[in-house]
């Protein structure tokens, strides 16, 4: 069983977007103070209407390059193109869902949703309906008018999922949206995404450490190796997304796919 | 505090300090000190006495111009402090050493530089109190989680969006701890600057009350300075406490 391929095929000439990729991220290589060599040389597609998820053990470099993706943090050398168009700073065609939520303390569940709305200056009643829409989707109606320190951790990355929706981007980047929520939750969580993600026809790129959690997820996983990151490989797990999710977790690809790159990876780990 | 299974409310400490007040001033042997209760009389005549009217309304005013300067000037400063490092370079270091310099023995040479009237009082409210507003304000930004601030630009904030909807907010809780101890120093400064001065406002009122013996008007005006600062002080803690849920919650 092959599950890996190799990454170099899906280089792409600058300037087009052959196969469908929203994302292309070309030679990008990232020191930190100068001296930290987090990515190198990295060359990846992201397909459009896809979830790819960023593997790798810690240090590998995944944030970096999701916040590289973002425009939050700036490459040392390389170019992100999304949509066909080189970008060098955040943009309304990129939403954030952040590992510790980042939401206003001080701020409403509804005005956090419609948190990217205000910014970009919609009236109150527009972004309002629209906050209110969103927050029905993930599953949180009859909470707009409570704070953040009142939601559970599961409830609050509701909230920072329903804020990235809310400004209807093309690609969501999620920053291992799943890290600080306990295991059932996360579950439940992840099953949702997935069922709201298929309705809503985004393309994903998640960060994530965990092996089942990335399997379970997506289309694409892009492993990553320890500094300097550097693709390893990239898997596509077939996987029938038709059956329930407690069958995927017993499905026998599901299972030879996290043990491939378990093997994969645990070479990383001495 | 529970005495004997009664809960005893915090203010019956003060019944149990002016009782005691009370019978040492009674007793004559501390002669600077009346008895409370003849202060207490005196405070009701002297808030009705027109020159203390005058007097408090002065001092009240320049106090408020005093610290409305010191707030707009210190939470700038603490901003631009914790915002830019190069900022902070050239100015961390004054801002250290005015919070923490022995600030009454400049009121004199305020005098000279701002003669004898309201001016110099607002000056010293300013002094005493912007460099620990600027303080406190450094490091509730200082605090501000990063992902906050990358959120805000993730959605293209502008830099003014980003300081007024944000920052501002996140640092609220230290802004108001540092306004609270600024004010508490400016009732000081102006007590000390009054004193040393003693030719404008509630400070001449002081320096003539000692000078003539009528201690029972000197410590009515105590008094009233007491409650004044207090009373600042706990509507500015009120303030913190609402704001108090979401210090606890960032991250």
């Amino acid at each position: 069983m092959s599950l890996a391929t190799d990454m170099t095929d899906t280089v792409k000439t600058p300037g087009a977007i052959d196969g469908g990729n929203v994302v292309e991220v070309r030679n990008v290589t990232k020191f930190y103070d100068g001296d930290i060599h987090a990515l190198d040389s990295v060359d990846l597609g992201f397909p459009a209407g896809q979830m790819t998820t960023l593997l790798g053990p810690s240090g590998c470099g995944k944030t970096t390059m999701l916040k590289i993706i973002a425009g939050l943090l700036e490459p040392t050398s390389g170019e992100i193109f999304v949509n066909g168009k080189q970008v060098t700073g955040p943009g309304p065609e990129r939403a954030f869902v952040f590992q510790d939520f980042a939401l206003l303390p001080w701020a409403t569940v509804l005005r956090n949703v419609a948190f990217g709305l205000e910014l970009r200056g919609d009236s109150k009643a527009e972004r309002e309906e629209i906050g209110r829409h969103y927050i029905a989707e993930v599953g949180l109606s009859g909470f707009e008018q409570k704070y953040p320190h009142e939601l559970s951790g599961g409830m609050r990355q509701r909230v920072g999922l329903a804020r990235a929706l809310a400004v209807n981007a093309d690609v969501l980047l999620m920053d291992e949206p799943f890290s600080a929520v306990d295991e059932q939750t996360r579950r439940k969580f992840q099953e949702d995404l997935l069922h709201l993600l298929s309705a809503e026809k985004k393309s994903v790129i998640f960060v994530t450490h965990s092996i089942e959690e990335a399997v379970y997820v997506s289309d694409q996983i892009v492993l990553l190796s320890p500094r300097p990151g550097r693709i390893h490989s990239t898997i596509r797990p077939d996987i029938d997304r038709g059956i329930s999710p407690d069958d995927i977790r017993r499905d026998k690809n599901y299972l030879d796919t996290v043990e491939t790159i378990w093997q994969d990876l645990r070479k990383y780990l001495d | 505090m529970k005495i004997l299974g009664y809960r005893i409310p915090a203010a019956a400490s003060l019944l149990i300090w002016g009782v005691l007040w009370e019978i040492v001033g009674r007793s004559g042997t501390v002669f600077i000190l009346p008895p409370l209760s003849d202060v207490l009389s005196a405070l009701v005549e002297l808030v009705e006495r027109s020159s203390f009217q005058t007097a408090a309304l002065e001092t009240l005013e320049s106090f408020a111009i005093g610290m409305t300067v010191a707030i707009i000037g210190g939470v700038a400063l603490g901003f631009l402090m914790g915002r830019n490092a190069a900022a902070n370079n050239v100015l961390g270091m004054w801002v250290n050493i005015m919070a923490s310099a022995p600030l009454s023995s400049l009121v004199p040479v305020l005098m000279l530089l701002f003669g004898l009237g309201q001016l110099t009082i607002v000056v010293t409210v300013i002094l005493f109190s912007i460099w620990i507003i600027a303080l406190d304000t450094y490091a509730g930004v200082r605090h501000i989680s990063t992902s906050l601030d990358e959120m805000a630009k993730s959605f293209s904030a502008s830099s003014w969006q980003l300081l007024t909807k944000v920052l501002f907010w996140a640092a609220l809780p230290e802004i108001l701890a540092g306004i609270r101890i600024g004010l508490i120093r400016a009732v000081k400064g102006i007590v000390i600057g009054q004193l040393l001065i003693s030719v404008v406002a509630l400070g001449r009122l002081f320096r003539t009350f000692s000078d003539n013996f009528q201690f029972e008007n000197f410590w009515a005006l105590t008094l009233i300075l007491f409650v004044f600062a207090l009373g600042f002080s706990s509507v500015l803690g009120w303030l913190e406490h609402k704001v108090e849920y979401y210090a606890g919650s960032r991250i």
